[in-house]
């Protein structure tokens, strides 16, 4: 087990109450795994993500729960030491790739100032390793990118830009948020191309969050399914995407549009929307959305219970097999 | 085969030649140099028909959706709408066309002003317009509410209130509030989550399927665009490549760009999985002119003469047009 989360929660401490982001998500990750968290906008997939990182802007931060990397406790860690770990140990891509870039500086300037601090190299060593990094994640020509400042790039090269820098520390785990959201289809394509190659190169393991539970399918091997902080459904791919245990996750799979079935059919999407982080409904949150709930689900949220072969669930109604 | 795109029976509107050039670069020194975003562009919308209208992020759909209504001015060619010459309107004649052809944006929160109640929001077109005499508004307000499935109490709510899905209802109500009958959708789900997608577009099929009204739907996902459209036109680099009854151009495609940008669309039924047909190089560059066929950087099919001459949009089957070479 590479990466072993255990009852995380972050809160966030607002004027108008606490706004538990994230409450008591334990999961894990195996060594060259892509695991996919996947839910709707506004459901924590985000700040699960920054808190693995340490980077929960206040006033918001992780209260409670182990994350255990590598066998270390990154929660107990002094800060130089958690450094360390988060320029070598774990990268991180956004979603925005032009906000998370220099206006600046030379796409050169920033992959070397990164080589030169994680990997120690000098000047003329991490010009090289820039050049090599930026070939590596399908950049062409990457001689004469270096010079380019960020503007002067598509967004889908900007992206790469930014798995070059988060894969220069040879990271074991990357985060990837919505590392395609922005990006037209055919580009999507090729990031996810792409990080599926850089995994066998490099053997990392990957977290790849998504909001579209069809953008994940094809990459991942396992996926999480997120409701407001917590969650709720965890299967490897294949068995998620046959057989969906909990209703939300059966929601979700049915509000994909799905290409080639034919003009016409009829869209089902979740009546509702994602509940108030600070006025969530009692029990088990889902229940003013879902089909199957009666009283029985109002009092206490379901625990996240094995329901077979390395599956677990969070319904009271799902059965197990 | 024969005939033109122009050709179709029973068009509502009509673009023929249709070029929007921005300027770029310099104007005093060195070489003046244009934009290309929509580079002649012919197609139809029948009545009550919904066109999608596909392509890659930069390739002109909104500038081609904007020069139809106008919004922006087209550098040449024509757009009939109804049978009125819509290049040649001015003033008051435009103005009362615009109200017959309307708009629909993808971030419906920067279309909507913050501190209006929503009530007012939708209200405001009507009165403006004298849609319906004032004490008869807020009944008519309620009603749009109820078409866009919000309930009548939202009328006192504010933008701020309301999550995306909601947000975007509201943009169509106002939007329906003048009785269009030829509605610009651009990307009004892309900013949604798939979930609440599915709600927004059955409120459009339900418009179109019940009132007629006639949409050009723009979107990057062919899977959306299969669902809402009844015939779909793929854009690139500022020209029409192909456009055919939906079925035909998701089931048979012809243009090597509609093959390779179906093949990218991720599959979640292991059943259906697509080969990829990877492009080699980057989306174009909108400024200046081609020579040749626009794809042939990037078409794993190109011949010498793709370099030389543009292939033109032609009938390839019945109602399928392509603009290839070697269709
Ligand atoms: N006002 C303008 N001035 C100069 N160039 C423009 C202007 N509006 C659009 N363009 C350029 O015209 C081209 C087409 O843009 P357009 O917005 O129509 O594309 P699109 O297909 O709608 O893209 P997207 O999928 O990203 O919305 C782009 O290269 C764009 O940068
Ligand atoms: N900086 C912040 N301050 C206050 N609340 C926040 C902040 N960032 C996120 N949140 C809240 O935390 C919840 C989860 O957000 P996020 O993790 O970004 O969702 P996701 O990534 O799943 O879309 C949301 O209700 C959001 O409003
Ligand atoms: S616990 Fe009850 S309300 Fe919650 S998802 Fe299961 S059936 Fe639905
Ligand atoms: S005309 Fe040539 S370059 Fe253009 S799409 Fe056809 S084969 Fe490809
Ligand atoms: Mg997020
Ligand atoms: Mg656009």
């Amino acid at each position: 087990m590479l990466l072993n989360v255990q009852d995380l929660a972050s809160y966030f401490f607002l004027d108008e109450g606490e706004l538990k982001a994230v409450d008591g998500v334990s999961f894990h990750v195996d060594v060259k795994e892509t695991v996919a968290l996947v839910g709707e906008s506004g459901c924590g997939k985000t700040i699960v993500a920054l808190s693995l990182i340490n980077l929960i802007p206040p006033p918001g931060r992780v209260v409670r729960g182990r994350i255990l990397f590598d066998g270390r406790d990154l929660l107990r860690m002094e800060s130089d030491e958690l450094r360390q770990v988060r320029g070598g140990g774990i990268g991180m891509i956004f979603q925005e790739p032009g906000a998370a870039l220099n206006p600046i500086y030379t796409i050169g300037d920033q992959i070397t100032g990164v080589l030169r601090l994680h990997r120690s190299l000098g000047k003329h060593q991490a010009q090289k390793a820039a050049i090599e990094l930026l070939g590596e994640t399908g950049i062409p020509e990457p001689e004469k990118r270096m010079n380019a400042y960020p503007f002067e790039l598509s967004g889908g090269m900007q992206q790469r830009v930014l798995i070059a820098i988060a894969i220069s520390g040879r990271p074991k785990l990357l985060i990837a948020d919505e590392p395609t959201t922005a990006l037209d289809v055919t580009v999507q394509a090729d990031i996810l191309d792409l990080l599926a190659y850089l995994q066998e190169q490099y053997g990392m393991a990957i977290l790849l969050i998504s909001h579209d539970i069809g953008v994940v399918a094809d990459v991942a091997e396992r996926i999480m399914v997120m409701y407001p902080g917590k969650i709720v459904e965890i299967a490897d791919t294949e068995d998620l995407f046959r057989d969906p245990r909990h209703p939300y996750t059966k929601a979700l799979l049915s509000s994909v549009p799905r290409l080639g079935v034919g003009h016409n059919e009829p869209l089902k999407g979740i009546p509702g929307a994602v509940p108030d982080f600070l006025d969530l409904p009692s029990g088990c949150t889902f229940h003013p959305r879902c089909t199957i709930g009666d009283s029985s689900c109002t009092s206490e949220f379901p625990p996240l219970v094995d329901i077979g072969y390395r599956r677990k669930c969070a319904c009271y109604k799902a059965e197990t097999g | 085969m024969s005939g033109t795109v122009a050709d179709s029976a029973n068009a509502l509107l009509t673009v023929s030649g249709l070029e929007t050039y921005f300027p770029f670069g310099n104007r005093w020194f060195g070489k003046r140099e244009w934009v290309r975003a929509v580079d002649g562009v012919d197609l139809t919308v029948r009545r009550g028909e919904v066109l999608g209208l596909v392509g890659e992020s930069g390739c002109g759909k909104t500038t081609l959706g904007r020069s139809v209504l106008r919004l922006v001015e087209p550098t040449r060619g024509a757009v009939d709408f109804d049978g009125v010459d819509l290049l040649s309107l001015k003033g008051r004649g435009l103005r009362a066309m615009r109200r017959r052809m309307q708009i629909i944006f993808q971030d419906p929160y920067k279309s909507l002003s913050p501190r209006m109640q929503i009530g007012q929001i939708i209200a405001e077109p009507l009165r403006l317009h004298r849609i319906v005499p004032e004490h008869e508004i807020e009944m008519r307000v309620q009603g749009l509410l109820t078409k866009v499935g919000l309930e009548p109490y939202f009328m006192s709510r504010y933008p701020h209130e309301m999550s995306g899905g909601q947000r975007q209802r509201i943009a169509i109500a106002r939007t329906l509030a003048l009785e269009p009958e030829f509605i610009v959708a651009d990307e009004p789900v892309s900013a949604l989550d798939v979930s609440v997608q599915a709600g927004i577009l059955n409120i459009l099929l339900e418009l179109q399927r019940g009132e007629g009204l006639a949409m050009l739907f723009i979107s990057h996902d062919l899977a959306v665009v299969e669902h809402i459209a009844d015939r779909v036109a793929v854009m690139y680099r500022g020209k029409i490549v192909e456009l055919a009854e939906t079925d035909r151009v998701i089931g048979s495609p012809l243009h090597p760009y509609t093959q390779a940008l179906l093949s990218a669309v991720p599959s979640i039924d292991p059943a259906t999985k697509r080969k990829r047909i990877r492009l080699p190089g980057e989306p174009p560059s909108p400024i200046g002119a081609v020579v040749g066929c626009p794809f042939a950087p990037r078409c794993p099919e190109a011949q010498g003469v793709c370099r030389e001459s543009a292939p033109a949009l032609e009938p390839k089957a019945a109602g399928h047009f392509a603009a290839c070479h070697f269709r």
